[in-house]
């Protein structure tokens, strides 16, 4: 049988399905080929280069001021992150000393962003699996994350808030009466997404024992972030190599050894628990004094190559940088985590039913612009 | 491991290699006919044993290829580069390390792609983000395409 000019059926009696690139679940343009023995998944392949922008390229044309915001399209939920490895890896070539209030800065907004990535992560498990509600609770958290983004840097997703030496303008006056709204909201509320969804025994079965990823697996595969941590695999980039100031804080790395999607749903909930921690921590004591380094106007890195890694809501995003010594990167490549993690979810659906996908894809939480890139 | 012990014991396994340790990771340089079973070393010597590829990319020097592998020991937490030289650019080839680390099956279709590398023993070798019929490799520095604009 045909369609399309394409077998859909193959020899062994397989049959072939498409799963996107327009599919509601797949949270973007992601396209899997799935092969299937009635309702059992044999072989997933994915299909990319829907949203393929070709960032590498043109960082290669840009300076070493403008490539850090074409980041900000990559893993736009992680945006803040994504920009702080490219201005920590300029940092790096230079041996520039960020100031201790651009840094409290850094982590404060990383921190709030990755509050704000899972929270949109948890409403869209929620919405996968079925429940409506999940997603209004969550959204109402992170819209205040996003309001406080926009008042202080001045957009809600892709904030480009960072500079080669520091951060663009300090923030408000009253960042940290709001920060601290902000987070007592979200401390006052958290027992309801535990009421709603973490107690819910229909939930707690579509995730228990599904889409099960072991370690060795996991580290073959390259995986990093929650999805690595829920199968046991310590990776955190703020404990293995903390950057801007992460190593003075207290803070604990979520392992769990599950590895199902139930495991990576629990690390992802601990995860926003300990980003509070941190903020709370910092909220207090911000040092005063300059947001900024001075570098120079036009920013030459020294002949060499830089690699530099940063913990996103995703995982491990490295910077590669090949310079020669002029004003735009020789070669500038992305380690992006979603890149990696995609290929965990052919080797965890295997053998599994098809609606167990979706529960796979959900809790491995993919942003397609991160892999394409 | 730290770098002096790492490089005693990569000398033992490969003479030939040579290393720089300018940079954050030190690097290993090899010929592209050394790669496979040189990895396979790396990855199952128990002193050694980095079972973590974190990074696999490509860089066009114009007169040859450089494939750079960033590898990292879970156990021994300690990283090295490594870093095959590719002289043939006309059509480059070099062995596929799929076998070792899973990870490297799309990270080298994405090469396939944008540099046009060949991996011999790769499961499925094909063109990840371009359409199959795309004429030349868009990350090689001598890609001309007549809508590309100059920044």
């Amino acid at each position: 049988m045909k369609l399309l000019g394409e077998d859909i059926v193959t020899e062994t009696g397989e049959f072939i399905i498409n799963m996107g690139p327009q599919h509601p679940s797949t949270h973007g343009v992601l396209h899997l080929k799935i092969w299937l023995d009635g309702e059992t998944i044999k072989k997933i392949e994915p299909h990319l280069g829907y949203i393929h922008r070709s960032i590498e390229k043109m960082s290669e044309k840009m300076s070493y001021r403008q490539f850090i915001y074409l980041t900000s399209r990559m893993d736009y939920l992680s945006a803040h992150m994504n920009n702080q490895a490219c201005a920590l890896v300029v940092e790096k070539a230079l041996q520039v000393e960020v100031p201790e209030r651009a840094k409290a800065i850094r982590i404060l907004l990383a921190e709030l962003s990755r509050i704000g990535s899972h929270l949109l992560w948890f409403a869209s498990v929620g919405l996968d699996l079925g429940g409506v509600t999940p997603f209004f609770y969550a959204f109402r958290e992170r819209e205040a994350i996003n309001s406080l983004m926009e008042e202080n840097c001045g957009a809600r997703l892709t904030q480009n808030f960072h500079v080669p030496g520091g951060i663009l303008e300090d923030v408000n006056p009253d960042f940290q009466k709001r920060v601290k709204e902000v987070i007592k909201q979200l401390k006052d509320n958290f027992h309801e997404y535990d009421e709603i969804l973490t107690g819910n025994v229909i939930f707690q079965n579509r995730l228990k024992g599904v889409g099960y990823l072991s370690k060795e697996d996991a580290i073959s595969l390259g995986c990093s972030g929650p999805t690595a941590r829920a199968s046991g695999v310590v990776c955190d980039i703020r404990k293995s190599n903390p950057y801007d100031g992460y190593e003075k804080l207290e803070f604990d790395e979520v392992v769990l050894t599950g590895g199902d999607s139930w495991a990576r749903y629990q690390v992802r909930m601990a995860e926003m628990l300990q980003s509070i921690k941190i903020i709370e921590q910092m909220i207090d004591n911000m040092p005063e004094g300059d947001i900024v380094a001075k570098t120079k106007n036009v920013i030459k890195l020294p002949k060499g190559e830089f690699y530099q890694r940063v913990e996103t809501a995703r995982g491990e995003l490295g910077v590669y940088i090949v310079s020669e010594g002029a004003a735009t990167p020789y070669r500038c490549k992305y380690r992006s985590p979603n890149f990696a993690n995609l290929s965990a979810i052919p080797i965890a659906a295997k053998g599994g039913k098809i609606g167990d996908l979706i529960a796979i894809m959900a809790t491995v939480d993919l942003i397609i612009p991160d892999i394409d890139r | 491991m730290n770098n002096e012990e790492l490089k005693n014991s990569i000398t033992q396994i490969l003479p030939s290699a040579t290393f720089d340790e300018s940079g954050e990771f030190m690097s290993v340089f090899i010929s592209s006919e050394e790669l496979l079973p040189f990895m396979k070393e790396l990855r199952n010597r128990d002193e050694l044993f980095f079972d973590y590829l974190f990074c696999e990319t490509c860089v066009d020097w114009k007169d040859h290829l450089m494939m750079v592998y960033f590898l990292n020991s879970k156990t021994h937490k300690h990283n090295i580069v490594v870093k095959a030289k590719i002289t043939d650019t006309i059509n480059p080839k070099i062995e596929s390390v799929y076998d070792i680390w899973k990870t490297a099956e799309l990270n080298e279709d994405e090469i396939f792609d944008l540099f046009g590398v060949t991996f011999l023993n790769h499961p499925n070798l094909r063109r990840l983000f371009m359409p199959e019929d795309w004429p030349g490799f868009p990350l090689r520095k001598n890609y001309v395409d007549d809508n590309m604009i100059e920044l």
